[in-house]
């Protein structure tokens, strides 16, 4: 086979033009989000937040060139060894990892710590992709699905254990691209449901109301209706579920959860049920967004990030420098970027010519979609507060280098479209 | 198949996009809310603490209080040059001590000290004189970056009870991590031993936060959404004791050079009347300034003062075991209070003139042989034939029977750290003995109350009690009545029925009105007005001096007070313990003593003369 010399010809310079738009953004308001008037530090000074992530910056570049380097087959043959190892090391962490901020998720490489889980999100992608790829698979097969969600599942646990919920709950997303390779949507739609069954509970004080109010809709159904055994059986059972789905939400979130876990879900629906406790984070991350307007304060001459009022400002809730230094437009430029990312790599795993490259794709897009999606609707409080980044923007090695990583591989792939034989 | 499926995803990512900026657009652009929140620059939240509980006596008066303390504190961002000399006159300090504290903020600014905060408030002068505060309050407002907070201390009307009351002191490393409750924060205060330890939750209250505006130079601007948010801090709940102050500092006296302990708890209620141990510590050492340096000296003092001898210190019980034996041995049915067993010293040494006495005789002279002789009956019924197992199954009944009088676990004072004393089970001597068979021959001196028993004084005492009740026992407590509801925890208002028909426990007050009466007690024991039954123990400690043991109840009928004294090495019961026990019961029935010999002979502390 032909080598390909001219590999940077071929990159996507669109989604390299994204990604560095980001990631400068993301540096500037990591600096802004510790900014302190007073000391007059440089944007390069080492210890400072920003001056580290240049840092990370700089190693990243390097990662992207051993990527672009690197073999394109060298991803798809060692994607199981890679799931492997990262399994191992997932399971490693508990054990000889060090503890930051309350969470176990570190292991350290002398005074600098490495996150795994921010690592295992490629490689799972990768082995997901390739079982996908693989020949004979059938999206339709109950085998195949179950081995499927092994591959998700497994990674999911080892971060669960860490009690690193967010990014446990970032394996979720790999159900979107199931659903665009296949799988019925019936999954989904019944997440979906589940969801907003889980939201009215929460809402209704009593659950008898609500079986009251469904065996109400029941009766009416049935009356309305052909009164056919079939049919009201059928009714019957999905009442049924459904009261049995409300029950055990109701057990889980008044006996399962910890009290600052349950407070936090509880937050969303009614915010002013503890503005003392757990309320106090969102609320102080609404107050830094919303006053900044519609054109914000202007670079490095926001108030509320700075002096500890916003809890992880360069870090979960960098969103919130950008709400309040650069205002609505600047949200608009941000979420901008990102839905044109996002419909970026989906247009370029349509392109892909085998199934691995394509499933990686769309794997990618979730990933990030899920990032992005989560981590705003948390700082403007539309989700509960989950700890896990903004990608490209919140300060961190693990974290960036993690999604260069995700986003370079399918770059890579797609550079050499051409040269792989066709398996869709 | 999949056909639109990529359009679903596109459709999904952009929604996702325009609902952010929809939602961003009412929170940025028309809810002005936001923005005036962040014009005023922060809500500013200000913790208030409670009011810790009051402790009191049964007579209501008080033992602890709060009094309040002042430290200065800064905020290091906000301060503006000032004039030192005008500094160090309102807050009454050196102009070099001023200027140190300041080099050691810089310095800890340097190190990039994690304890270091350029916005938050951090402790600058702590506990500033009451005349300080007065004069510091009205030119607070010309040193921006400082400010005063009060908090307040323990104080304490008595130099006495220190190991029941406890202390309180800030909330060490440790606790914060195992505290699962989220309520503690570094610097706070915690109950650390005895009652403010145990009854912490009642005691501390519920904090108050109330939320003020800032505007950006950090001056208060009113309370936010008027205050609608705020709570007020809830003092702790107050706690009465069931200590008679009175009878407590006296029991204090008495022990003064001494070890050992005296428990005092009136039957009806299991309410403590005085809890004492010696040697003790003043509690007013524990608070306030000296706090550390001197819970450094109290600490590594080599008399243990820390160490709460009625709750802690399990000795063996010594002939007031006779009484439990009795007891057992009349329920069991192996004797009658008429079965007479002749005084054999050959296995057994005893001590007193006398030959073949009946169970009240055996008890007033506390003969050895007698209750040797007893337990072997208890022991070996004979069930079978092998005097191994035999002596299994009676140890086991009778372990029972022991168990039930409160000895052998913690009986569940309201106190931390309480010891439960031993009393052998045959799985205990299965492991003493390493498997190897064991008979009656080789455990008999645990009929005399020596060999493996141990209790603790409480125990004792509590045992006198349920002598005195005529077979039960309320659990001993400190705190009789707990803030408004006036009442004990509820595990404090059950009764506990011992294994043994109340009828037997006559014989057994007989016997112990008789030892004072008539027999080893009658010397120091004996008061003019009132019945007092009790009985003596003297537990060997080869070589050293026996402990002296004495328990008692008094009066008779319905008895108002039990109490067990323990004093180490100081000879026989009948004299230090049971002098102590007699004047413990004389001041609490008649307010003072009537033998002002005896309390000298105790004060003077020569028994072994």
């Amino acid at each position: 086979m032909r080598r390909d010399d001219d590999i940077s010809g071929k990159l996507d310079w669109a989604t390299i033009l994204l990604y560095l738009a980001l990631v400068l953004l993301g540096w500037l308001n990591i600096y802004a989000a510790i900014y302190d008037e007073s000391a007059r530090q440089s944007i390069f000074d080492l210890s400072l937040s920003s001056g580290r992530q240049l840092m990370f910056m700089a190693a990243a570049a390097i990662i992207v060139m051993a990527i672009v380097i690197i073999d394109m087959r060298f991803y798809e043959t060692f994607a199981y060894v890679f799931y492997g190892l990262i399994l191992f090391m997932l399971i490693l962490v508990p054990i000889i990892g060090k503890e930051v901020g309350g969470n176990k998720a570190w292991i350290g490489i002398g005074s600098f710590g490495v996150q795994p889980s921010e690592f295992a999100k490629f490689i799972t992608a990768l082995a997901v992709a390739k079982y996908i790829g693989s020949v004979g698979f059938r999206m339709d097969n109950l085998r195949n699905q179950v081995v499927l969600f092994a591959l998700i599942g497994l990674p999911m646990v080892l971060i669960q254990l860490q009690k690193d919920t967010g990014t446990a709950l970032v394996f979720t997303s790999f159900v979107l691209m199931f659903y665009r390779e296949g799988m019925s949507p019936f999954l989904l739609i019944v997440g979906i449901c589940a969801a907003f069954i889980f939201i009215i509970t929460l809402l209704v004080p009593n659950p008898l109301y609500l079986h009251v109010a469904i065996g109400i809709i029941l009766i009416i159904a049935i009356l309305m209706g052909k009164k056919k055994f079939k049919r009201i059986a059928l009714l019957t059972l999905g009442a049924l579920i459904i009261v049995g789905v409300i029950e055990s939400v109701d057990y889980v979130v008044k006996d399962v959860l910890k009290p600052h876990q349950r407070n936090r879900i509880m937050v969303l629906v009614d915010p002013d049920i503890d503005p003392l406790g757990t309320g106090w984070n969102v609320t102080q991350s609404k107050i830094a967004i919303g006053s900044g307007s519609f054109a914000g304060k202007g670079f490095l001459k926001g108030t509320q990030t700075k002096f500890d009022f916003v809890p992880k400002q360069s870090t979960d809730f960098i969103f919130c420098t950008i709400g309040e230094e650069f205002g609505w437009l600047g949200s608009l430029v941000v979420i901008g970027l990102f839905v044109a990312l996002l419909l970026r790599v989906t247009f370029i795993a349509e392109r892909q010519k085998n199934r691995f490259a394509r499933a990686y794709g769309y794997s990618v897009a979730c990933i990030l979609f899920f990032h992005f999606a989560i981590n705003i609707a948390m700082t403007i409080g539309l989700f509960p507060v989950v700890g896990i980044p903004l990608p490209f923007f919140s300060y961190g090695g693990s974290s960036l280098w993690g999604f260069t990583i995700l986003l370079f591989i399918l770059l890579k792939l797609d550079a050499h479209r051409g040269q792989v034989l066709q398996r869709i | 198949m999949n056909e639109g499926r990529r359009e679903i995803l596109q459709i999904v990512f952009v929604l996702t996009g325009l609902i952010f900026l929809i939602k961003l657009f009412f929170i940025q652009v028309l809810d002005n809310k936001y923005a005036e929140l962040a014009d005023s620059n922060a809500i500013l939240r200000q913790v208030e603490y409670p009011f810790r509980g009051l402790i009191t006596d049964r007579n209501g008066k008080l033992i602890v209080y709060n009094t309040p303390e002042y430290d200065l504190m800064v905020i290091y961002k906000d301060v503006k040059d000032f004039d030192t000399t005008r500094f160090c006159n309102v807050f009454g300090v050196e102009r070099e001590e001023v200027r140190k504290k300041f080099k050691r903020l810089q310095d800890m600014k340097r190190r990039k000290d994690k304890d270091f905060s350029p916005v938050k408030p951090m402790l600058f002068i702590d506990q500033l004189s009451n005349e300080d505060f007065a004069k510091a309050q009205d030119h607070l407002d010309e040193f921006p970056g400082f400010y005063i907070e009060a908090r307040t201390t323990r104080a304490y009307t008595t130099h006495g009870m220190a190991n029941a009351l406890g202390y309180v002191s800030e909330i060490s490393k440790g606790q914060l991590e195992n505290d699962k409750s989220g309520i503690y924060k570094q610097g706070d205060y915690i109950g650390q031993s005895g009652i403010e330890a145990f009854y912490e939750e009642q005691l501390r209250g519920k904090r108050g936060i109330r939320f003020k505006l800032r505007n950006v130079k950090g001056i208060e601007k009113g309370s936010f959404k008027a205050g609608e948010y705020d709570t007020l801090s809830i003092p702790g709940q107050d706690l009465v004791t069931g200590i008679d102050l009175d009878l407590q500092m006296y029991g204090e006296m008495l022990m003064k050079g001494k070890a050992g302990s005296i428990a005092a708890i009136e039957p009806s209620t299991g309410e403590v009347l005085a809890l004492v141990s010696g040697p003790s510590y003043d509690p007013t050492l524990l608070t306030g300034k000296n706090y550390s340096s001197n819970f450094q000296l109290i600490s590594t003092d080599t008399m243990k003062p820390l160490f709460n001898r009625p709750l802690m210190a399990q000795y063996r019980p010594g002939s007031i075991f006779k009484i439990a034996q009795a007891m057992t041995a009349l329920q069991e049915g192996v004797i009658t209070p008429d079965t007479r067993i002749r005084c054999d010293r050959s296995v057994i040494n005893c001590h007193g003139a006398h030959t073949n006495e009946d169970l009240r005789g055996a008890i007033t002279n506390s003969c050895n042989p007698y209750f040797h002789n007893v337990l072997r009956r208890m022991l070996n019924k004979g069930v079978t034939n092998d005097p191994f197992s035999d002596t299994r199954v009676g140890l086991a009944e009778w372990n029972k029977h022991i168990n039930s009088f409160g000895f052998g676990q913690p009986l569940g004072i309201d106190l931390p750290n309480e010891k439960g004393g031993l009393i052998p089970t045959p799985e205990y001597y299965d492991r003493a003995y390493r498997n190897r068979p064991w008979k009656f021959s080789n455990i008999y001196s645990i009929a005399i109350g020596e060999g493996e028993n141990l209790v603790v004084p409480l125990q004792m005492a509590n045992f006198a009690a349920t002598v005195a009740n005529r077979g039960f026992y309320y659990t001993p407590h400190i705190v009789k009545a707990i803030g408004k509801d006036k009442k004990p925890l509820p595990q404090y208002s059950v009764r506990h029925y011992t294994t043994i028909d109340s009828t037997y426990f006559k014989v057994a007050v007989d016997a112990m009105q008789n030892v004072v009466e008539a027999g080893t007690g009658q010397y120091r024991a004996k008061l003019a007005d009132i019945i007092v039954c009790g009985k003596t123990g003297s537990v060997q400690n080869e070589p050293r001096p026996d402990h002296s043991v004495f328990i008692a109840f008094a009066p008779r009928d319905n008895p108002k007070i039990a109490v067990a004294v323990y004093v180490e090495f100081s000879g026989q019961g009948a004299r230090a313990a049971a002098s102590i026990a007699s004047l413990m019961i004389e001041k609490y029935l008649f307010g003072k003593t009537k033998r002002p010999y005896v309390e000298d002979y105790v004060l003077a502390g020569k028994f072994l003369d």
